[in-house]
């Protein structure tokens, strides 16, 4: 019941997009079409929960025992961009339909700060293994929710009349925190 | 005949439309989450001027002997070192600030700006130069906080109050600009910071757009008058 409790916590209560602020580059550069949302929200689920799990067993087995908790902020944000490079030579190589799909925004996941503040949350909250592994799943998850809803209502918005200052981006912001306010009646769900 | 120029512009003008915030909407995770109060907003400005203007005196120096296949990851360390830095020091010297600004400390590290004027400026630049480049930088995105955190503060809680970290946040000065009754409370939450930046950023690009027109008339000026003078010879070598 915890563990429920902190999936959907950490995937609607606690959104990472509208409550955090996190992620806000791919959130407002990858939802103008449906299709790239939706990848990018998978990309992103792939890479934040392979990361987290990485940096969760690289705090606990060497820069604890090592006691190198300062090294944590360098050899995280290291880890998460060779870990990026791995994914992206991996899907390059098997499969390049997925690939050629998913194009720019793959390397771009290296400054999502989303999956740096989730690798450092898991170690900051003191979360188990298996806290660490909810969490990891729910929060990108969460991501990719936000991203997709807010993509289909952006496809909708272009064919208005909008006025030319807020054409692009500030209407998107607006949306976003329409968004925001639906979503904070959520809060103190659980 | 007078002759028609461009207008000058200004120090703000220029703040204003090369923006890396409101122009270009970079770093925008943290601008979004930190302009609650003016205090945040300074504080994270001067974390982020700090940053900013080391890692690019750093990295203009490093970047001749950086071999090009890994410079990003050698960026990225010299960042990341710097901001564990700034994260040691602000943890002993302004505990209230640390509390305050949270993961945004350590998540400078993927501010875009940063890593932005890295690999746009830096490496090609002088120290002198990348300096002042991120001396520059790092004032407008000051700046861009200072301005939502205004709006967010008056709106939200009608007081507009700065206070000295470095003092246990002793109050420096606060003053009640906008009485109780017209207070909206959700500028203070997540949607106000959304809602602000939307409105400052439409702002921002309706004064480059009526900026674009002026260039436009005043081209389209200076094209009549050269055609116009064009004619007058014409005619004077008829005659």
């Amino acid at each position: 019941m915890n563990l429920f409790a902190l999936f959907f916590s950490a995937m609607l209560i606690n959104n990472i997009v509208l409550t955090k602020f996190l992620g806000m580059c791919p959130f407002m550069g990858v939802s103008t079409k449906l299709e790239s949302a939706v990848g990018m929200g998978a990309a992103v689920i792939f890479v934040i929960f392979g990361a987290s799990l990485l940096s969760y067993a690289l705090y606990y087995l060497v820069l604890v025992p090592l006691d190198l908790k300062y090294m944590q902020l360098i050899t995280f944000i290291l880890l998460i961009a060779a870990f990026v490079q791995f994914v992206e030579l991996f899907v390059k190589k098997y499969a390049p339909a997925l690939y050629k799909q998913l194009g720019i925004y793959l390397p771009l996941i290296t400054t999502n700060c989303a999956v740096l503040y989730v690798a450092q949350d898991n170690i900051t909250k003191g979360y188990t293994l298996i806290e660490t592994i909810v969490n990891s799943i729910a929060t990108p998850v969460g991501f990719m929710l936000m991203l997709v809803i807010f993509a289909t209502i952006r496809e909708r918005l272009n064919q208005n009349d909008i006025p030319k200052a807020f054409r692009g981006n500030p209407i998107a912001f607006i949306v976003a925190g329409i968004m925001a306010l639906a979503f904070s009646s959520l809060a103190g769900l659980v | 005949m007078s002759e028609i120029k461009p207008k000058k512009r200004g120090f703000i003008s220029k703040m204003i439309t090369d923006n890396p915030v409101f122009g270009l909407y970079l770093g925008i995770c943290s601008t979004l989450a930190i302009s609650t109060s003016l205090d945040n907003a300074i504080g994270m400005g001067i974390s982020v001027i700090f940053v900013l203007v080391l890692s690019n005196v750093v990295i203009s120096l490093i970047a001749p002997i950086t071999p090009d296949d890994i410079h990003i990851p050698v960026y990225i360390v010299v960042i990341a070192s710097l901001v564990t830095i700034l994260e040691m020091f602000l943890h002993a010297f302004t505990p209230d600030l640390y509390s305050a600004l949270g993961a945004f400390i350590s998540l400078i590290v993927v501010n875009c700006i940063i890593l932005g004027r890295a690999e746009a400026y830096a490496c090609s630049h002088n120290i002198v130069d990348s300096a002042k480049d991120g001396l520059m930088m790092g004032l407008s995105y000051t700046f861009s906080l200072i301005a939502i955190s205004l709006v967010r503060q008056i709106l939200g809680t009608g007081v507009i109050t700065l206070s000295n970290p470095f003092a246990g946040n002793a109050v420096v000065f606060s003053v009640q600009v906008l009485p109780k009754t017209f207070l909206i409370p959700f500028m203070t939450a997540e949607t106000g910071s959304f809602f602000t930046f939307g409105v400052l950023a439409a702002a921002v690009s309706g004064y480059k757009n009526k900026l674009e027109e002026e260039e436009k008339a005043i081209e389209k000026a200076q094209k009549a008058a050269a055609a116009k003078a064009k004619a007058e010879a014409a005619r004077k070598e008829v005659a």
